[in-house]
């Protein structure tokens, strides 16, 4: 018979935080896409710190060096030098700062536009709800490339335009995501009640309604945030993009096209870096869908 | 059904009227001089630009203006490419059938292979395979399509010689008149000896290129979609009936499960034109994408102009017998308000 003393101690339910880890640590992908979008975080925040060399100094003499190991190759430039003698290894690391930053910004401005939209959307309904969900399918309506590549078109190429093309295009998903979850949010009791004890309509939105909405959002706005990066560096690849000689890894990709076959190095390494980054964060994606979305847990 | 059909066509007329305006105030926010934007003509003497503002109807008020733009669109009149002079809509469908060729052939692929993928993925739940196949679709899906273009060429036409690098036929071995402007039908056409076999050796790189993402989308619905599925009571009841696995999977299963997978794909038209914009100038596919690229860097907006035009209306009819199909296939979405 066990003593009272051998009886485990009840323990607090687990925070909020405590238990969305422990949903998302059980996805083994997941916590791989996390760890590895750290380290390209981290390559990028402190890119002028360990990069070799400069990403933009040519290296007259140095050009077209294969990696280390293939023959022929420099020990300073650990994954050779593209056709102009810059090192790869320094512009992919610079490259991760301008997908990164691109990727965070779009997804910053998506958030908060959607937000705002989604829920005067939901709120006001009418005339105002039939406008902004009308501009949403028009934009929806339009190939995402096709549209990106007009704006861009007429705004000019260049990386603010470039994340504000990427941004209208996917615009309309953070929209719709807030909208429909309001929606279902308003016809809840507690909302009623926070009604009826006379609750301003700006608070209602933002304190009563908005948190309850963010989990879908949350896993939106990862998803959205590779989609970002590929469109941008499939803008950059068309030379819509961030302008040369900026390191964007798009850019360097179509670069790298007339060297194909003496240097392919060149044209494999940013390719490469773009799919770990983009395939890590829809890995972490997944993860935080599994942990934060119930309902849609894939089993 | 009727009343359906009407009132899902009376829904997208808003949006095609609405992208008439887009595609119309674009070319005006275009910077540089109007003219100079829309004849590609440099230092015009000041007579002739007034003949010419006359002649364009740019001086005209911007409502009339807006009007007999939209009145020649009504008329299939969608302006004249500054490059070339002719007719935009004469252009466009001259290039459309190859992407329409290029797109149908990476839907087969995407839906021949991602189908069984998913089912094979959610037979064995939680298996080796199913790991392997969901995280190889989702390295699909992350996949940079320009770039996998290239490591393709590099590996299958210049490592191993196995496929063309670019193009739709050989044009110095193979010539004929276009008849339908799929390639695959007028090299049978014409009767040319292995015409044929040279049309499909360049589809399949761009094929595989294109119908990457689409796959790998597929795949991962399919495969969520059998899960649920195959919890179904029916499902249960067909397993106790003693019918055999694969007849229970393959019949019963996943007839149900493709019903969502449908909507996938129709959302993967919008997808599709996206790509072939990559696709198409990779592979140097003479289709609208990459005319559309060209557009650009030749600062034909007109061309550009039309040309979004014209896709996206493509796009929205194309998702509209997609919705009226799903509407024929699923009752409940006909008789839902």
């Amino acid at each position: 018979m066990p003593s009272d003393a051998a009886l485990k101690t009840p323990t607090a339910p687990p925070g909020p935080f405590t238990a969305f880890w422990r949903a998302f640590r059980e996805n083994r992908g997941a916590v791989i896409g996390l760890t590895i979008i750290s380290i390209i975080f981290f390559v990028a925040i402190f890119a002028n710190v360990l990069a070799p060399h400069d990403p933009l100094e040519q290296y007259r003499g140095f050009t077209r060096l294969p990696p280390i190991g293939m023959e022929g190759s420099d020990p300073r430039f650990l994954l050779g030098t593209d056709a102009l003698g810059r090192d790869l290894l320094s512009r992919l690391m610079y490259g991760a700062r301008v997908s990164l930053f691109i990727g965070l910004s779009v997804m910053v401005v998506s958030m908060a536009v959607g937000i705002a939209l989604g829920l005067t959307s939901a709120f006001f309904g009418g005339i105002v709800d039939v406008i902004i969900i009308r501009i949403m399918d028009l934009i929806m309506a339009i190939p995402s490339l096709v549209l990106a590549i007009l704006i861009v078109a007429i705004i000019g190429p260049n990386l603010t335009n470039t994340i504000i093309a990427v941004t209208i295009v996917g615009l309309p998903r953070y929209v719709r995501l807030v909208r429909a979850s309001a929606l279902t949010e308003l016809t809840k009791d507690y909302v009623t009640a926070a009604k009826v004890s006379g609750v301003r309509k700006f608070r209602l939105m933002t304190v009563t309604v908005l948190p309850n909405c963010l989990a879908p959002l949350i896993v939106q706005a990862a998803l959205g945030m590779s989609d970002a990066i590929l469109e941008a560096a499939g803008l950059g690849f068309l030379g819509l993009g961030a302008q040369p000689p900026t390191p964007e890894w798009g850019a360097m990709l179509a670069d790298s096209r007339d060297l194909m076959l003496q240097a392919p190095w060149v044209m494999a390494a940013p390719g490469l870096a773009i799919l770990t980054t983009v395939l890590s964060i829809n890995l972490m994606g997944d993860g935080l869908r599994d942990a934060l979305d119930p309902r849609l847990r894939r089993s | 059904m009727f009343r359906f059909l009407l009132k899902r066509l009376l829904l997208t007329l808003p949006t095609f009227f609405a992208l008439m305006f887009v595609t119309f105030i674009m070319i005006r926010l275009v910077p540089g001089d109007p003219i100079e934007v829309r004849r590609g003509e440099r230092g015009i003497s000041p007579e002739r630009l007034a003949e010419l503002r006359h002649e364009m109807g740019l001086d005209q008020p911007i409502w009339k203006q807006f009007f007999d733009y939209v009145w020649g669109i009504l008329h299939g009149d969608f302006g004249t490419s500054i490059i070339s002079k002719t007719p935009i809509l004469h252009e466009f469908f001259t290039l459309f059938p190859a992407t329409l060729e290029l797109s149908i052939c990476a839907m087969i692929f995407a839906v021949g292979l991602g189908v069984p993928a998913g089912v094979i993925a959610a037979s064995r739940r939680g298996g080796i395979y199913d790991q392997g196949l969901m995280f190889t679709a989702l390295a699909g899906y992350s996949m940079p399509i320009f770039w996998w273009g290239l490591i393709l060429i590099l590996v299958m036409s210049n490592t191993l010689g196995l496929t063309p690098v670019s193009g739709r036929v050989d044009l110095i071995k193979y010539y004929y008149e276009p008849v339908t402007g799929f390639m695959l039908i007028d090299s049978l056409l014409s009767g040319q000896k292995g015409a044929f076999w040279d049309a499909v050796h360049h589809l399949i790189l761009p094929t595989i290129v294109l119908g990457t993402v689409p796959l790998a989308v597929i795949a991962r619905m399919t495969r969520s979609s059998m899960l649920e599925v195959l919890e179904e009571d029916y499902v249960r009841t067909a397993r106790a009936k003693g019918l055999s696995s694969s007849r229970v999977i393959g019949v019963h299963a996943l007839r149900n499960a493709l019903i969502p997978v449908v909507t996938v794909f129709g959302l993967q038209v919008g997808g599709l034109m996206a790509g072939a914009v990559l696709t198409e100038t990779i592979f140097s596919w003479p289709g609208v994408g990459k005319w559309l690229v060209e557009s650009i860097s030749r600062r034909d907006y007109p061309a550009l102009q039309g040309g979004i035009l014209l896709i996206s209306t493509i796009v929205i009819l194309i998702n509209l017998c997609i919705d009226l199909l799903y509407g024929l296939i699923n009752p409940r979405i006909r008789h839902a308000k």
